[in-house]
């Protein structure tokens, strides 16, 4: 239904239409200024006025139409086939893939695509070069027999036979070896017999690089770790000697004949010390002392070698000292017996802590193994013996007896399994005991007349990789 | 014989080289050496991928696009070489050789 309402008016009620035009400026009223009103009013100085200087803001709101999102997603399997044709009709399918191999542009794209293909093929192809071959495959042994090949042959200079008695490595670099010369046997020095000793340069065989001139036939010679120009020698006499190479041939220092051992010094090793000097050494007169090389006046301590505590000391022929283990240390003796020492025992008799029964004759070498520093090593008699310190009884290893006394031994650096034993005869003999346990993996006759021809031999082996 | 079989018998032979595809913009198959159900899941994956694989470019800086995609796997290396209109896709299996 429509609405309608009707409303009238006369149009004389409407009032007049407006008639509007441009005309001139004419002036409607005129008030002139009072100078009398000008009394009432006082100037003001100054003026305060206040403003606002921030902008003008102006908050408005207004809803706009709401703009609805949503994710979507599809799954392409069969690819986007256009409409009329049916991707399961094979026949339409070959038609289309027809259509698409006569295009011109697919020709030149697989064309130029293919080229881009081909180098990444070729480069999954490409031979690598530092590619390792046989990775998983297991060492094999090698099948060489073993050997030993002499490098070179340091003959003593003086013609007077005497035996090397000592051998030292030059610390850390084995470019030096330090060799001592004496004969042992006692009352047994032939007629002018030359004292002195050397240190040879394992290149040069032909002259010693230094000889060292001690009062006495050195016995032992020690380099000191911490500082290679300073070795140690004992003497025949019982004297411990102090060598500078720096210096020249002449010792610098010596223990006073009164303190010092009552026979030869037959073993002097360095101690592990924050200076570097400590060094302690061992004779048959059946004592240990302890040096300072800074101050060799007197003994900085002292030990007797009394297993039985009655007084009747035992000499010692070796010393053995592991600086894992700062405060033990162990004595090798002449009748055989081997001692584990504590150095920080109170009475210098209480020392000896263990005793292993040892050797049929006098210890001759001592060495603990590098690697597992519980098992040691000993040569006396015929036999060398492997010990481990937590069994007293016996050694828990030994070589067969020897036709020949053995001299020396001492384990391999690399290998905790190997060590090499030297024999009167002048044979030297590498044990691998992984290997074979009842016969030296090699024997080898160093260099044969230098061994054979020298009836006071006491080789000493030391070796180096 | 034509110039894309030249082409596709070239990379074949080339050894390691398990299948060749050749795929259009739309995920269709074109021409293939390998089973009909592996060439579609192929298809259609890889030519996905490669979108995405391209607009990521893109997205990181306008003046770059996608050239090639190598996606080495335990078991295969799988190359795309893609274009505007076509994909070239295959799939290698570089320790075989």
């Amino acid at each position: 239904m429509e609405i309608v309402h009707v409303y009238t008016r006369a149009r004389k009620e409407f009032g007049r239409q407006p008639k509007l035009s441009d005309n001139s400026a004419e002036l409607c009223v005129d008030v002139a200024p009072n100078p009398a009103e000008k009394d009432y009013t006082v100037k003001r100085n100054p003026c305060d006025t206040g403003m606002y200087t921030g902008p003008d803001l102006s908050e408005h709101e207004c809803n706009t139409e709401t703009f609805e999102t949503e994710s979507r997603g599809m799954n392409h399997i069969e690819g986007g086939w256009p409409k009329d044709i049916n991707p399961q009709e094979a026949e339409q399918v070959i038609r289309y893939r027809k259509k698409v191999e006569k295009d011109e542009g697919y020709i030149t794209t697989v064309a130029h695509l293919g080229e881009m293909m081909e180098h990444c093929i070729k480069q999954n192809n490409a031979i690598d070069i530092y590619q390792r071959y046989f990775e998983e495959s297991p060492i094999t042994p090698s099948d060489d027999p073993p050997a030993a090949k002499t490098v070179n042959i340091f003959k003593d200079p003086s013609s007077t036979k005497r035996a090397v008695s000592s051998i030292s490595w030059y610390p850390n670099e084995g470019h030096k070896i330090a060799v001592a010369y004496s004969v042992v046997e006692f009352q047994r020095w032939p007629k002018d017999m030359p004292f002195e000793s050397y240190i040879w340069n394992v290149e040069n065989p032909n002259k010693p690089e230094l000889s060292l001139k001690p009062i006495s036939p050195l016995v032992t010679l020690e380099y000191n770790p911490k500082d290679p120009h300073t070795l140690i020698g004992g003497c025949y006499n019982g004297q411990l000697l102090l060598f500078d190479t720096r210096k020249g041939s002449q010792f610098v220092d010596s223990t006073p004949i009164e303190k010092s051992h009552r026979d030869p010094i037959f073993s002097s090793l360095f101690l592990q010390s924050k200076t570097g000097t400590d060094c302690f050494t061992t004779s048959p007169d059946g004592y240990v002392y302890w040096w300072d090389i800074r101050k060799l006046g007197e003994p900085t301590e002292f030990m007797n070698i009394d297993p039985n505590k009655n007084g009747n000391l035992v000499g010692g022929t070796v010393l053995e000292y592991e600086s894992t283990m700062p405060t033990k240390f162990m004595i090798g003796t002449e009748f055989g017996q081997i001692y584990s020492c504590n150095r920080k025992a109170k009475d210098p008799s209480d020392k000896i802590a263990v005793t292993f029964p040892g050797h049929h004759g006098p210890v001759s070498a001592l060495t603990r193994n590098p690697f597992y520093p519980k098992f040691f090593l000993s040569v006396g008699d015929w036999t060398a013996r492997v010990w481990c310190e937590d069994i007293k009884e016996s050694s828990i290893m030994w070589t067969p007896y020897n036709t020949c006394p053995l001299s020396d031994c001492v384990w391999s650096p690399t290998r905790p399994g190997v060590f090499l034993t030297s024999r009167m005869d002048g044979y030297l003999d590498m044990w691998d005991l992984l290997f074979k346990q009842d016969d030296p993996t090699l024997s080898f006759n160093g260099g044969q007349e230098h061994f054979l021809g020298n009836p006071y031999i006491l080789a000493t082996v030391d070796i180096k990789y | 014989m034509s110039e894309v079989e030249e082409t596709m018998r070239r990379i074949q032979s080339h050894p390691g080289v398990v299948g060749v595809i050749i795929v259009n913009a739309e995920g269709i198959p074109i021409r293939t050496t390998l089973d009909n159900s592996a060439t579609t899941q192929y298809a259609a994956l890889i030519q996905q991928l490669s979108s995405k694989a391209r607009s990521a470019v893109r997205d990181i800086d306008p003046q770059n696009d996608l050239c090639f995609l190598r996606i080495r796997t335990l078991k295969h290396e799988i190359m795309v070489a893609p274009d505007k209109e076509y994909l070239l896709i295959v799939v290698q299996n570089p320790s075989e050789t």
